[in-house]
């Protein structure tokens, strides 16, 4: 498992890095491209650089997992991945609290201060009333249907579809532990039924996530365009959708891992920063469900 | 593993040609590419400021137009920030933080490559909407919408390099954390550890914590322009406030994510130079600590103006001011290391000493501003342009410039030319003074930031000023051949370099070899720093 020079593992050059660089910059400028109307040559350029992507990620995690199975990594490598992975999902979560924080802002600051707390109120929207969930904008209350905003019809109450997506994401925790408990034992089979069960609970949720979204945006006039609620809401939701995504397939990457039998009991190291990833992705649902739709 | 095992048998087996440095796992490489990289964005960002200089120079319009000068002090700002002075502490972090903990190279080498690359192609998409309709951002390099979102087509691109260099930024600092945490030989403590580590471990904390929200936050500044959100639009229930309140809470730790590695630096000088150890160690872990998390807590007193609510203009007053307190806790520290020391004072020593004047007189205005009701005189006027580039060129640029002279003759294994080095600072600190102070003065009489024109009775002084940047300018060149002539050649230097030296980086060879501490070195308190 080590070498026998002082135990240390530096891998040689790679060309990952660069490749790793030159496609988020080609998916950079054919995103700007698109956004600034350049569309049809725009999204070649973004889908080239999304194809370099997935070439990136194939060929980074192929080396990394033929270094693994090669037994060059040795305890050392694998705190420092375990470092690196936990750190990262922290910077994730300070990316959400940005979201949540503009959440927080407009519940308890912004929307209140337009509602009458403050002259603007007075000066510019008299008519304006501050609720929650904030169906109609403060300039709607002066353009009507002129408004740049769209008025909600209704909101998507907390108690049907989210609880149900709650339940769905708690249970894929509590099957994704099964899956290590299953590991740890040795057993290989239940690893596999256990992760794949999380899998399909993943994408089950991002399923329904999607239902719910064509119900906001066709029944209910919610969308991104319906005000400071549809940006939160769509902002908060969709990036944790996004995240959804990204994990679900990244257990599926892990369940066709065990399934070829890379993890032994006590070397899984990838296993345990995806199932960390997922935990954080549910976390943050949580909060969700609470803040975004319940209270 | 018979690459690796190769690696370590012939210690200078180094990679050739452009792959050396395209594909390279190796953090003195990547580390001499980050400084690199810093030094030309020092002169990119430096001829913005000397446009500017010259347009302040005399009043009324004379080069640009407004719009190319509105574009020249944002870019600018952005350039030295995110361009010259992280990737420069990068840079020293790169090189040093191995060597001084006794690793063998950074934890995760293959994303340290990756954490590199992106700024140049970052850059070239921040730089690129010069050409673009619309040209470049001209917002400011705070970005507050709604002014932020009537740039042309080049508001996706400013939002993407922003993208893009936080996740370099975020790359690094876990770079750094999983490094110091994970590869410290054996008998490193953490309270063993030289003050530059411990300043870059909290440096890595704050960005780790910092650079996410202004992603999220630049992210809003796009789908507010392109998808019809309306976060930052009272019209629509959101607030334009709202967003200096997310980029305050990103920008005042990134204060600190700029500072914190240069006070790292001059912490490891002082000592050298007044061959004493470092006085009140423990209290400086615990004053960079405490810096740092205060950091969390004093954004707003970027936005006393507002119209925030008089309990937030207090807190934010109080919190601010308390920061004062490590601060002032380092400087005691350091002025009492030099106490009854035997001090030499070659170049990297004046510049840690003109920190120490020159960053205390940023922080003295600094303490000003943070009483609210004084800011509301301050704010906006070209006392703030003083007190900021008082805490940062002075302050910041000194430290990373003594550090550069402090450890050339160990990356190069060449003494650099001590009379051209002692020029420098001199030229630099005569300048940098004639170029900052004045703008006190105008400041305190009314003169706004941010405007390409002024009223006559400024006039004087700002001529004045202008000769002060293009002296400090021109003095910057003296470190360009300063660093050319140390790569050619010159004395050589010994191992320990510096006579007061401790610290296992000063036990390698100068130059040390491609490979270090293959075979971890065994750290006691008496090879441990002194």
């Amino acid at each position: 498992m080590s070498d026998s020079h002082g135990a240390y593992f530096i891998p040689e050059p790679s060309r990952w890095p660069i490749v790793g660089t030159l496609a988020l910059f080609t998916m950079f400028v054919g995103g700007g491209m698109v956004l600034n109307g350049y569309i049809s040559n725009g999204q070649y350029v973004l889908g080239l650089g999304f194809l370099a992507l997935i070439y990136l990620f194939y060929g980074w995690f192929k080396d990394v997992i033929d270094e693994s199975l090669a037994g060059r990594y040795n305890e050392q490598v694998d705190i420092s991945f375990r470092w690196g992975m936990s750190w990262f999902i922290f910077s994730e979560v300070m990316f959400f609290a940005a979201f949540f924080g503009a959440l927080f802002y407009t519940r308890v600051l912004s929307v209140p201060w337009l509602g009458g707390d403050s002259v603007t109120n007075t000066f510019l929207w008299p008519d304006f009333q501050a609720v929650w969930p904030l169906l109609t904008t403060p300039d709607m209350s002066i353009a009507g249907l002129e408004s740049k905003y769209m008025a909600i019809r209704e909101v998507i109450p907390a108690w049907g579809v989210p609880a149900a997506n709650t339940a769905i994401l708690l249970s894929s925790g509590a099957t994704v532990t099964f899956a290590h408990w299953a590991l740890k034992n040795g057993n290989r089979t239940g690893l596999c039924w256990w992760l794949a069960a999380t899998v399909a609970l993943g994408f089950f949720f991002v399923y329904l996530q999607a239902i719910e979204y064509g119900h906001a945006y066709h029944e209910l006039d919610l969308t991104l365009n319906s005000g400071v609620y549809g940006s939160t809401f769509f902002m908060l939701t969709g990036f944790h959708g996004f995240h959804v995504t990204m994990g679900a397939t990244m257990l599926l990457v892990i369940l066709f891992r065990s399934m070829k039998g890379h993890f032994s009991a006590h070397n899984h190291f990838a296993f345990e920063g995806v199932a960390w990833y997922w935990h954080f992705v549910d976390v943050v649902w949580l909060g969700l469900f609470v803040f975004v739709y319940w209270i | 593993m018979s690459e690796a095992v190769l690696h370590d048998d012939h210690h200078d087996h180094k990679p050739t040609g452009i792959g050396r440095w395209l594909f390279s796992t190796n953090h003195k490489d990547i580390g001499t590419m980050y400084l690199v990289f810093a030094l030309i964005m020092f002169f990119v960002g430096g001829a913005m400021s000397m446009v500017i200089r010259a347009e302040l120079f005399q009043p009324g319009m004379q080069y640009v137009d407004p719009q190319f000068y509105n574009s020249m002090v944002t870019v600018h700002a952005l350039v030295m920030i995110f361009g010259a002075l992280m990737p420069a502490g990068v840079g020293l972090a790169n090189w040093m933080i191995p060597m001084m903990i006794g690793a063998p190279d950074m934890a995760l080498p293959r994303m340290n490559n990756m954490s590199f690359w992106i700024l140049p192609f970052a850059f070239t998409l921040l730089l690129s909407t010069f050409f673009m309709q619309g040209g470049a951002p001209a917002g400011g390099w705070t970005m507050y919408p709604p002014l932020v979102l009537q740039l042309g087509d080049g508001l996706p691109y400013l939002v993407f390099a922003v993208h893009f260099l936080g996740v370099s930024s975020i790359m690094g600092a876990i770079n750094i954390i999983a490094t110091v945490f994970n590869m410290r030989a054996p008998g490193m403590t953490f309270m063993r550890l030289p003050l530059f580590v411990w300043a870059w471990i909290i440096t890595a904390f704050l960005l780790i914590a910092a650079m996410p929200v202004l992603a999220g936050g630049v992210t809003m500044l796009l789908t507010d322009k392109f998808f019809g959100t309306a976060f930052f639009d009272a019209a629509g229930g959101g607030d334009p406030v709202m967003f200096q309140h997310i980029f305050w809470f990103f920008g005042h730790p990134e204060v600190y994510i700029l500072v914190l590695p240069a006070f790292g630096v001059i912490s490891q000088i002082i000592p050298t130079f007044a061959r004493k150890p470092l006085f009140g160690y423990t209290s400086m872990v615990y004053a960079t600590a405490s810096i740092a998390f205060l950091s969390f807590f004093v954004w707003a007193h970027h936005m006393f103006t507002v119209g925030m609510p008089l309990t937030g203009e207090l807190f934010f007053m109080y919190a601010t001011m308390s920061i004062a307190v490590p601060t002032g806790v380092k400087i005691f520290n350091w002025m009492a290391t030099m106490w009854k020391g035997s001090m030499t004072f070659e170049t990297p020593m004046l510049f840690a000493i003109g920190v120490l004047f020159m960053f205390s007189l940023g922080g003295f205005s600094g303490l000003m501003m943070g009483i609210t009701p004084v800011d509301f005189q301050y704010h906006d006027t070209y006392f703030i342009v003083a007190h900021f580039h008082y805490v940062i060129v002075p302050g910041i640029i000194f430290g990373l410039m003594g550090g550069i002279y402090f450890w050339l003759p160990k990356w190069t294994g060449n003494m650099y030319d001590e009379k051209l080095g002692k020029l420098h600072f001199w030229s630099s600190t005569i300048s940098v003074n004639i170029l900052f102070f004045p703008m006190h003065f105008i400041g305190l009489a009314g003169m706004p930031r941010r405007i390409p024109d002024y009223s006559v009775q400024f006039a004087d002084w700002n001529a004045i000023i202008s000769l002060g940047g293009f002296a400090f300018g021109l003095s910057q060149l003296i470190l360009v051949w300063v660093v050319i002539k140390c790569v050619r050649g010159g004395e050589k230097a010994t191992d320990q370099v510096w006579e007061g030296a401790h610290g296992l980086e000063w036990t390698l060879p100068s130059p040390p070899p491609f490979h270090t501490f293959t075979t971890p070195p065994e750290v006691t308190d008496a090879t441990a720093h002194s």
